[in-house]
């Protein structure tokens, strides 16, 4: 290995075995206090309900416990740690005063079904992200029910169905552009819609004359991310929508990429008539290794009828509650409110923003993306040389001649301290390298990511054998995904 | 902005290796006529101190000092200490999904153990890395049946969680999936004869849930047979995880859709929780979520990586088992950490307090009202039914800093002025006294009440 990796050094790492392989019997991490209530005779009580025996589940320590997870822990790469430039993930720093709120006796300890009298600090906080929300979208209307995009694009989907259906219109189909995410077909799928492909044009954006062709009465609505996975902002956006509603069909935008947005433009104004945000991209909540995330959904006024019951409303004597009487819902899409945890979060994030400092942040977040690719530019790939929002996407077209694709380079890039950007899409970029660094990125944090990039290319011309080995640094080499789906082993077991 | 890490000077020096004379210049691909030229109203900036003081006068007006008596779906249990010690550590919290496995071991293993342990308590041969909540796990495991079956209508105990059942009834609208309900005897179990009736060739699977909603532990071994006589499935919903350390549980069931919040996730006004499909090995290929599974690397060396993705949206698109993707992973870690605490030996310590802290409630309550569908055993949770309004009583309570019991009347008028209690490790025995007092005060003010106007009737 020629080049020196200037980010990353390596240092010792502890192993550490599976919990059960370190129980045993007689050790505990708990201990109860005496009852206040007469002991029970478990057995008399449930009879041949009773369970006698809890299997293989562990017993060990709390320093035992406290190591496991630890030293786990260190096996994570995270932003913490450093850029995690997840094209189309927002892995933005994740405020630790946020963790702080959401852990105050009264929002961590409340019940979602204690009267509304001792619920009026939570209803709060769900009407002023609501207000929050509403305003920088540009929407009239919102749910905070779903508990993450995906649940959002669905809750959407009901709502756009439902609007249709109330006209005496069911439609058939969704519109989705072949380069969405593959939550948006599933979704479409899932709410009872055929899904027609829409493909793009040579800057990478909607055709609009397909778009034209292809809209007709049986379409219920166009999926459109915005900016697209490409990163690049639908110019022609109004024409989109207005092509949409001649003929009766509604525009669902994918708010995945709203960092690029917030506070310069709302999708409200351009046309949108449903849209979903991710409180666990643009809203910093932390994605803690896959979720909890949160996706509420927002509408314009046309659908509002439709949203998720209980919809949070303001009573007669100025107290807050919630109105369950909505005879043209969709219906719940999930038990309780949703995922209030990310509510408290969400807010206490545009708290500390206000409106200046969240109009900075999509400024930073889109200087840093346009600074990636400037330094980028030549050494890989640009498919679409249409401008930068927050993310831009290369190609491994250069370095696929020495055989080394973009999951190779990927996995090169951990050597240099750095977590990959997104390899899995968009679909129509093959070997795409989807970059996003987010506002969270100082500069020097960017030039060594963009110096490692250009030291992994050299890499590829002069010894394309260190990239495809790749990870060298890690505790484990490359993982065998073929066999670990071949014969599946999801569990443990005693003797394994 | 303090989350920013940037000076003025680098933001100018990085416009000009960009080529661009102003930000603006990066935001013209907007159309100018949308463009906001306004400050967006929220908020103004506010400082850390600010926003904590916010919070603390919002954690106030929500009944931060109340005990309670609610359970019916989300439950108060003690949340040990390093929980959250150690899903504060940064390399959990504000790591992505695991895709890139040789740098999300930590993550990976975790999800692995919590896979295994799932499997340990609930008697199934696999459970998936986590759902969003009970109530969505209870639905995509119904969906999943279906597609096992190939058959389309339902069967649902109207003893499953009401809010589960609506969230089932959204999910099933558009697919048309025909669905019925079935309802409870007088003891609060299942209604086996008319049960039986209502599956048909049709039926893909009979959703239960156990303990139920009123807290009643189903006959699961019965139900299943019933519903595998006549080639649907099973599909059983916990939404009280604690009560796995004593209640055997449904091994019988084809798919068990689990809601773990009781192990370690705080209330949080409702979320987020986590739910968490498990089932059969058979089944798998059909399950939705994330699953880790194990395999080495190129030296041999054991490790974890995501596994089976070909069921996930991002590979199958339309042809999905389901849209799911971000997921609860955090909550589940909560989750498995408790698990791990508790293990073997402390579940089952913590449930049978559990029981007894129930079974004190339920006899003291017994004593002045009439404690509803008894008999058959219980977990948790029993039903009081009082002369006077439960919402009367409760506004009362509230006095005395206490929570009482749910008002059943918007789910289930039939039971009249019913409501459902739920007693835990933590509910103390001078809550229950307190509580049980104002109920037997309730009882005994109606009662010379109704002796007055019955006087006064009689007199001439
Ligand atoms: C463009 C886009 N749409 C939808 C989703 C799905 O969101 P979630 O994972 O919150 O369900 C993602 C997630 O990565 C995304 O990038």
């Amino acid at each position: 290995m020629k080049h020196m990796t200037r980010k990353a050094t390596r240092h010792v790492s502890q192993n550490e075995g599976l919990i059960f392989e370190k129980s045993s019997s007689g050790k505990a991490a708990w201990k109860l206090p005496p009852l206040d209530v007469p002991e029970v005779d478990a057995s008399a009580l449930l009879g041949v309900s009773e369970r006698k025996d809890l299997g293989n589940m562990p017993e060990v320590s709390e320093i035992e416990i406290i190591r496991h997870f630890t030293r786990l822990s260190t096996w994570n790469y995270a932003i913490d740690l450093g850029m995690y430039p997840l094209g189309s993930c927002t892995m933005k720093y994740n405020p630790r005063v946020n963790e702080l709120v959401v852990r105050l006796e009264g929002l961590a300890n409340g019940h979602p079904y204690q009267p509304e009298r001792i619920s009026q600090g939570a209803l709060r906080i769900i009407k002023t992200l609501s207000e929050c929300l509403i305003e920088i979208t540009g929407m009239d209307a919102i749910t905070l029910q779903p508990a993450a995009g995906a649940h959002g694009e669905l809750t959407g989907l009901l709502m756009v169905r439902a609007y249709h259906e109330s006209k005496g219109d069911p439609r058939k189909k969704i519109l989705i552009p072949d380069s969405a995410h593959g939550t948006n077909p599933a979704t479409a799928a899932m709410v009872g819609y055929s899904v027609e492909n829409l493909k793009s044009n040579a800057q990478g954006m909607v055709d609009v004359a397909a778009l034209a062709a292809q809209m007709n009465q049986d379409v219920a609505a166009l999926m459109l991310t915005n900016p697209n996975t490409l990163g690049v902002f639908e110019q022609e956006i109004h024409k989109i929508a207005e092509i949409m509603h001649a003929k009766g069909g509604l525009l669902y935008m994918d708010g995945a990429n709203m960092n690029a947005l917030v506070g310069k433009v709302r999708p409200g104004d351009f046309g949108v008539d449903v849209m979903h945000l991710n409180l666990h991209k643009t809203f910093s909540t932390p994605h803690g290794g896959g979720g909890p995330g949160s996706g509420p959904v927002a509408v314009k006024s046309k659908l509002e009828p439709f949203l998720p019951t209980p919809v949070p409303v303001t009573k007669p004597d100025g107290t807050l509650g919630f109105e369950y009487d909505r005879p043209q819902s969709v219906g719940r899409v999930r038990a309780f409110y949703g995922n209030f945890g990310m509510f408290v979060r969400a807010l206490a994030y545009i708290l500390a923003n206000g409106p200046d400092g969240l109009r900075q942040t999509t400024e930073d977040a889109v200087l840093n993306a346009n600074y990636i690719r400037k330094g980028l530019e030549g050494v890989y790939d640009l498919p679409y040389s249409t401008p930068s929002m927050h993310e831009v996407v290369f190609s491994d077209k250069l370095q696929a001649k020495k055989g080394v694709r973009t999951m190779d380079l990927a996995k090169r890039l951990i050597d240099y301290g750095f977590h990959p950007y997104t390899t899995a899409f968009p679909l129509i970029v093959p070997g795409a390298l989807m970059i996003e660094p987010t506002e969270s990125e100082p500069k020097e944090e960017l030039d060594l990511f963009v110096e490692a990039m250009k030291s992994i290319a050299e890499e590829v011309e002069e010894d394309p054998r260190t990239v495809l080995d790749a990870p060298h640094s890690t505790r484990v080499s490359r993982l065998d995904e073929t066999a670990a789906a071949r014969k599946p082993v999801l569990r443990w077991k005693p003797g394994s | 902005m303090r989350y920013l890490p940037k000076s003025p000077a680098d933001r100018k020096a990085m416009l000009q290796a960009i080529g661009a004379r102003s930000i603006d210049d990066l935001f013209s691909p907007i159309p100018a006529e949308y463009r906001l030229e306004r400050d967006l109203k929220v908020p103004r900036q506010m400082a850390e101190s600010e926003i904590v003081d916010w919070f603390r006068e919002r954690s106030r007006e929500n009944g931060d000092t109340y005990a309670t008596f609610l359970g019916a779906g989300a439950y108060y249990h003690y949340r040990p200490v390093i929980i959250d010690s150690l899903v504060s550590r940064g390399e959990f919290l504000t790591a992505y999904t695991p895709y890139q496995a040789e740098i999300s071991q930590g993550t990976l293993q975790s999800i692995f153990e919590f896979q295994t342990m799932i499997c340990e308590l609930t008697g199934m041969e696999v459970a998936n890395a986590s759902m969003y909540d009970g109530s969505t796990a209870a639905a995509e495991a119904v969906m999943m049946a279906v597609r096992l079956t190939g058959r389309r209508s339902v069967v649902i105990a109207r003893s499953v969680h009401p809010e589960y059942r609506e969230v089932l009834t959204t999910y099933a609208h558009h697919q048309n999936l025909p669905l019925s309900t079935s309802s409870f005897k007088e003891d609060g179990r299942l209604n086996l004869e008319e049960l039986e009736q209502s599956i048909t060739p049709d039926t893909a699977c009979v959703l239960i849930q156990s303990p139920n909603f009123f807290g009643t532990i189903e006959d699961a071994a019965t139900i299943a047979e019933i519903a595998h006589k006549k080639g649907a499935m099973l599909v059983v919903s916990i939404a009280e995880a604690v009560s796995l350390g004593i209640v055997e549980p449904p091994r019988q069931a084809d798919i068990i859709a689990l809601e773990a919040q009781s192990f370690g996730v705080p209330l949080g006004f409702g979320g987020p929780y986590c739910g968490v499909i498990a089932t059969r090995e058979q089944f798998v290929r059909q399950m939705p979520g994330r699953l880790a599974g194990q395999t080495t690397d190129r030296n041999g060396k054991r490790g974890f990586v995501l596994t089976l993705a070909t069921r996930e949206q991002h590979i199958r698109r339309e042809k999905a088992t389901s849209n799911i993707c971000t997921n609860q992973a955090l909550v589940a870690l909560m989750v498995n950490i408790f698990m791990t605490i508790y293990g073997k030996v402390g579940l089952k310590e913590l449930a049978k307090q559990n029981l007894a802290k129930t079974a004190y409630a339920a006899a003291q309550f017994s004593k002045h009202a009439k404690v509803l569908l008894s008999g058959p055993p219980r977990f948790n949770e029993f039903i009081v039914q009082t002369s006077e309004d439960p919402y009367a009583i409760n506004s009362r309570l509230l006095g005395h800093k206490i929570v009482g019991g749910l008002p059943l009347k918007k789910f289930y008028p039939e039971l009249g002025n019913a409501a459902l209690w739920c007693c835990t490790e933590l509910t103390t025995r001078s809550a229950i006294d307190t509580a049980v007092g104002l109920v037997a005060e309730s009882e005994r003010s109606v009662r010379s009440a109704r002796e007055e106007v019955d006087v006064q009737e009689v007199a001439p």
